[in-house]
Formats: structure tokens, sequence, C-alpha cells
């Protein structure tokens, strides 16, 4: 604690700062501002290092950044009004995705609240739907507690966004600072420890089942519970499908891992579910890009949900064992009953299933076609992007194709090495979420993995990580167009392309532009130059670097299912559905 | 659709009604009433909360409800095992050919006439949704001029109180953050 001691009468801005010191803050990613200014000068004093964006959603994306690599909770601040409305995005994004984050933003004075002053938006109002919680502090004596209160809310239960509006009066006014040893929130009670008969229960489904899934979400990556996730996996045999969120929480290289179910899933995991007797949820929350069409979705299977937030039991499918609880705790006494019974001789027979998914596994992996003319495949640059840069780097990835080939052909051996925006599907997340994960991990190396469309909406930041000496690398998957919408468009809308032209091969000039930034430019366009041109990318460590791979556009993602439709319809390609063989089960 | 009637305890901080409100709204819950007011204690309010929806819905909404952090509790009240009461002022036409009529009806509801002009009166009347539908029909052929009717408050039957048990507090990490 550098700007005061417990006690020490201060201004309220000297108490917002000291209160983040003790809360544990490193790294504030943040813009100043009018109503957050006196915030900013006690900051210049302090142990933390504030990292200046150049957009307030790029604080917000790299505190989800930071938080989801670290484990810890993100922070980042902005000034009322239009600073506090940009960071609408990413804190529905933190909300969707369960990213521990807090955002501290300045408040018009408190004799001016309602009278519509300047840079006046009620951010609290704005903010209630997506956030976990929210505060709007005029005294400044409240400021340490709800500060204590924040980071508690943020990083416990289901982790989530907490807003901290304050007003400039009271970060200008006296006030004694003093941190609480008590937080007082009577409606606030997380479970976390699952009930002993609900695991007996599972316990029970596990054992009779003959066709069971691990079907894992990303709450066993916010609850650190790969290495039960493993034993458990091990334990049985039980085949395991990791979803968009939990990529990593399980080795893409474990024999029983069928890939990622849903929309864009591998064939071996989607019909893995479907086709299941007994689906044991471990942190995920039945979305619609997974179930698909939920009346027909996985028809024959018991379902056992665990999952810290009681409100996703049964939200979307009915629960025939509801656990609540922590994930690590739920996962390591299913594994604690299995192997108890397991030694009384009671184990699980799932071969033939297994066999079958495993048939499956090597019968439809996950492939795609060359393209006839020569040019780049991005499939082929994310395969060898995985073979280069390794298990050990960190990935973030924007929304759209990009992100799909990327969830596919990069391959995942650890927790906290994807990061992308799942639930709300944001667009120009990947970026600041990569500069807010290299502030976090900055042993690591970190690639950005962005679609043209995705990168035109965030590179500005590209300039704060070259000034702030923050090297990550960018992959720009550049097809020219939005992809994803226009494979929508080539499928469903008769290859009418409307709108989603961006004629990025040519406007702008992605390397003159990463050079422009201070950054390193590449370009890529053609197959035989992609191992060298990711060898140079990753010799390159004292600057960013931004990759320009230009490939072929019309390359599309699949599998798929289409929205709204059964799982059952998966296409494997184009006008492809796979056999299933029903004898096979 | 059936209506179940919730009582909910909150802190009473500001902004909490508009956290609840913005719940139902942006989750396609209906509030047919809703009531908020003190409670014995100074730091929590409750509401009562009478929703309509099918059965399993009304597990989100609790669910969901309970996720606020400023709602501290939350207990469906059974019709029978409850006390159930809307307040409704209803101003009617009442002269003095038909003011005795009136006072007959408002005797026999059990209400109270609170004023009294030339050509009409007000009653104030409480009891469950029934009671009052019921009266409010009564009164009809005279002509309402104006009506105005509270939320339902209700309270469980016998001894037990929803509010007894205060949560202890929770210690504050050191360092919680990154």
């Amino acid at each position: 604690m550098t700007t005061g001691q417990p006690g020490a009468a201060m201004s309220g801005a000297q108490s917002l700062i000291t209160s983040l010191e003790a809360a544990g803050t490193r790294h504030i990613f943040g813009i100043p501002g009018g109503a957050i200014l006196p915030a900013y000068d006690p900051l210049l004093d302090s142990s933390i290092r504030h990292i200046l964006v150049r957009h307030e959603q790029g604080a917000g994306h790299a505190a989800q950044g930071y938080a989801a690599a670290t484990g810890g909770v993100g922070v980042c601040m902005a000034t009322s009004g239009p600073g506090a409305t940009n960071l609408v995005t990413p804190l529905a994004d933190a909300h969707m995705d369960s990213v521990p984050i807090v955002a501290i933003t300045g408040q018009v004075g408190a004799s001016s609240i309602g009278t519509d002053a300047f840079q006046e938006a009620d951010i609290r109002g704005i903010t209630m739907p997506v956030t976990k919680h929210n505060f709007l502090v005029t005294d400044p004596a409240e400021i340490p507690r709800t500060i204590a209160e924040a980071f508690h809310i943020a990083s416990t239960g289901r982790p989530g966004p907490v807003l901290v509006d304050v007003a400039k009066s009271a970060l200008q006014a006296m006030t004694t600072y003093s941190w609480p040893d008590q937080l007082h929130l009577p409606g606030y009670r997380p479970v976390t420890r699952p009930h002993a008969k609900q695991i007996k229960e599972a316990v029970r489904l596990i054992l009779d089942a003959q066709r069971p899934v691990l079907y894992v979400g990303g709450g066993t990556i916010r609850a650190g519970a790969s290495r039960e996730l493993l034993e458990l996996a091990n334990l049985t045999g039980i085949p395991v499908v990791t979803t968009l969120m939990a990529r990593g929480a399980v080795p893409d290289s474990h024999p029983q891992h069928l890939g990622m179910p849903g929309m864009h899933g591998t064939v071996a995991a989607v019909a893995g579910l479907q086709r299941s007797d007994l689906i044991i949820s471990l942190g995920a929350r039945f979305d619609d890009r997974v179930t698909g069409n939920l009346d027909s979705f996985a028809p024959g299977a018991l379902v056992i949900h665990a999952d810290i937030d009681p409100a996703e039991i049964g939200k979307n499918r009915l629960a025939d064992v509801p656990i609540v609880g922590d994930c690590r705790e739920v996962i390591g006494d299913l594994t604690t009953l299995l192997r108890t019974e397991a030694a009384a001789g009671t184990t699980g027979d799932y071969e033939q299933w297994v066999d079958y998914l495993a048939g499956l596994k090597k019968r439809y992996p996950v492939a795609y076609d060359q393209p006839a003319d020569g040019s780049l495949a991005p499939q082929y640059v994310l395969e060898r992007l995985s073979e280069i840069a390794g298990p050990d780097t960190i990935y973030c990835a924007g929304v759209g194709q990009h992100q799909m080939w990327a969830a596919h052909f990069i391959d995942f051996e650890k927790p906290r090495t994807w990061l992308n925006s799942g639930g709300l599907g944001t667009m120009g997340y990947a970026v600041p979420a990569a500069m807010g994960a290299k502030v976090g991990r900055p042993e690591a190396t970190v690639w950005a993995v962005d679609g043209d469309g995705c990168f035109q909406m965030t590179n500005q930041e590209l300039a704060t990580c070259a000034i702030n000496d923050i090297p990550i690398k960018v992959a720009i998957i550049n097809n020219e167009s939005l992809g994803m919408v226009r494979q929508w468009q080539t499928l469903f809308y008769g290859e009418r392309y409307s709108n989603t032209d961006l004629d990025s091969k040519r406007i702008p000039d992605f390397v003159k532009l990463a050079e422009a930034y201070g950054c390193e430019g590449l370009a890529c366009d053609s197959p035989d130059a992609v191992d060298a041109t990711i060898e140079k990318a990753m010799a390159i460590d004292d600057r960013p670097v931004v990759v320009d791979f230009r490939v072929h556009r019309d390359a599309m993602v699949w599998p798929m299912v289409a929205a709204g439709t059964s799982n059952d319809d998966i296409k494997y390609a184009r006008d492809l559905a796979p056999q299933f063989d029903e004898d096979d089960v | 659709m059936t209506t179940h009637t919730l009582s909910v305890l909150v802190e009473n901080k500001p902004g909490v009604l508009a956290r609840i409100a913005g719940l139902f709204s942006r989750r396609g819950f209906n509030i047919e009433s809703l009531a908020v007011g003190p409670t014995e204690h100074d730091e929590i309010s409750r509401m009562t909360i009478v929703v309509n929806v099918e059965g399993s819905p009304l597990e989100q909404v609790t669910k969901q409800l309970n996720k606020l952090i400023e709602v501290i509790k939350i207990v469906e009240l059974d019709g029978p095992l409850s006390v159930n009461r809307e307040l409704m002022l209803v101003k009617v036409r009442a002269d003095a050919a038909t003011r005795g009529q009136v006072l007959d009806a408002v005797q026999l509801f059990r209400a109270k006439v609170v004023d009294v002009a030339p050509d009409a009166v007000t009653i104030e009347v409480t009891g469950n949704a029934d009671k009052l539908g019921d009266f409010r029909r009564v009164l009809e052929p005279f002509g309402i001029r104006e009506l105005v009717q509270s939320g339902m408050v209700a309270v469980g039957r016998g001894s037990r109180s929803i509010s007894e048990r205060t949560p202890r507090p929770i210690a504050v990490p050191r360092a919680a953050g990154g």
C-alpha cells in the first residue's frame, strides 16, 4: 500500500486506489476522463500498473483476457457517459461467459445525477441486465466496502462482471480509509459443496449407464477442475466432449476425447451426446449452439447436471439428477465414490459404446479440402500454427469462421490456453483479450487468431500493445469477408452475398497498418510460406507481430448442424450426412 | 396459466425494485401484482409478487430472483395457508336517490366510506381479489368514477416468520484480485 494506511484520512480517490490495491489489483486497463479524473492522480503513486488503452471496449476485453488467462480478477476503468457505455459490450460478454472482472467508472457529481449533466449516463441502470451485480457510490465512506464486495462477488460462485460507478463528488471528498474484514451480503451464499445424496444418485446412474458421455463446459475451466476431470475420465473410461468454452479442459490428445459438440461440432461429439443414455454435464449450460433443436436433443439420455449456478440446472433441459456445487468439488466427490465402488468390484461397462464412438471419430475426423486453385486454406494455417506455437501458447479468437477453425484445428492440451467470446459472440474480442492475457501471463506466447472483419473492430489496441511492451502476435485469417455470415448466405440465401464482402485484401493494407502501429507486419498467401512466416513471427519478441494470412474466401466450416434443426441432421460436409450404422450401438 | 404468490425479502437499498422489475421483463415473466414495503427489520423490505406462470418457469423465476445479490429469501405463499389482502379505493356516483343503496353495499362488504361529496362517495375496502372483484361488480351499476387498487400483500398463517434467521457475515480474503 503506497497511497495511505488504513484508518488514514484521505480523499475518496485515494481510498478507491488503496482499496483496489488491498483487493489485490496489480493491473488496470482504462482511459481517464472528467468524472474519473480524481482517481487517476493517486494512481500515479500506487503499486498498480495502469495500461492506457485506445478505446474502453478494449479495456473491458483486456480485463476479460487477463482474468481468463490467469484465473484472477481483471480490472478496467473508464469515465462517465460514453466511457462507461463503451464498457457495456465487454460486460455483457463477461456476463455470458462467466468471467470475473471489476469495472470502475466515474459518475458525475452526486448533486448532478439525474440532471442530464455533461457526460452523464445511468450506467448502473444500463448494466443491470449484463452484470452479476453493480453499485453506485455517492458516499466516500462506502468506497472500501464496495470494492471488497465487488471483488468478492466477481470471483466467487459463478464468476461474473461487477461494475462500481463512483460519483466524482465522492472521489473528491475527504474520507477515512478502512478496509473491511467482514462483508454483509445476506442474499449472497453460493453453494460450493455438492450434496452427498445427489453424488450417490449420480454414481448409481453412471454405473447403470451403457452409453454415458461427460459433457464438459467452461465451468470446469473457471473452477480449475482439469486435474480432477482427467482423473474421472481415466477412472471410468467414459467418452468426453468439451464445449467451445471448455477447449483445453481435457487434452485433445486424450483417447476418450471426442472433440467439440454443437452446431459446428465433430461428428463423434455430436453423435456421442445425441445417442447417449446418460449425459453427465459438468459446468455446461445446454446452450442452443450445443443442443440444436432442444426437443430432439439426446432423446434417450438421462441427465446429471452439475453447476454452481442453480438457475442453469433445468433451465433448458430437465435434469434427472441436479447437483449444485463447484465443479472441482463435484468431480472430486464423484471420483472418490466411483473409486470406492470400483474397489468393491462395481464398475460401469461401456466398451461397446466407446468402440462405436472411436469408430465414428476415426471415420469422421475434422478435415478439410485443399482449395483446387492452390490458394491458402485457412484450416491449414491453424493446423500449422498449432504445430509450431504448441500447446503452451495462449490462443484468443474473435467470432466467426476463424473461431470455429481455431477451435477445431488447434490442439488444446491445457486449460486457460483458449480464450474466446462464446456466449455473446463479440466480434473484436481477440486483439484486446490477447493484450490482457499477455499482461497477465507475460512469459507465455499469446496468439490472437482473428478474422479480417473482427480485426477491424478493435485493432487500435495494437498501439497500446506496441507502446506498453505487450508483444502479442496476431494471425489475421483474411478471407476478405464476414465469412460466417457469407457461409450462411451460401447455404441458406441462394448465394446472394448481401453486405458481406469486406474487400480487405485490398483495403486496408494490414501489413502497413501493423507497421503504422509500431508492430511487425507480415503477409502470407501461399501454403509453402506458412511455416516460415509463423516461425518468423515466433522469433520476434520485442514488439507485436501481425500476420495477414490471405486465405481462400470460399472455405466453409464443417461439420454443421443448421440453426434450429436436430443434431441428427448434422452434415459432415456440404450435402454429406454421416452414415450412422444403427447396429453399431 | 396459474398464479403464484411470492414473498421476497430484499435488502432495503436503492435500485432493488428496478433490478427485480428488469429481471421479470427481460426473462419474459409476467407480474400480475407487486407490492413493496418495510418489514419488522429496518434493513429489509418485503415484496409480494403475484406471477402468472406455468409450473416449470416458476422455478426459473425463483432461481433467477435468488441470483440477485440483494434478494435474501423467497417463499411461495400457498393460497389457503396464507392471508392475502388488497386495498381498493373507489369513487362511486351517489346522489340523494342512490346513496342509501350504495351504503348498503358498503356495509355488506364491511367496507368504509372515507369521503363524501354531494354526488359521490369514496369507499375504502380491503380483502382478497375475489371479494374486491365482487364489490366492484355490485358498485358498477351506480357508476364508478375512479378506482385505484394496491398490489396484494400476503402473510403465512401460524406463528412462523419467514424473516427469522440473520445470516453471518463473510470474512474478506486477502488479495482476491490479480
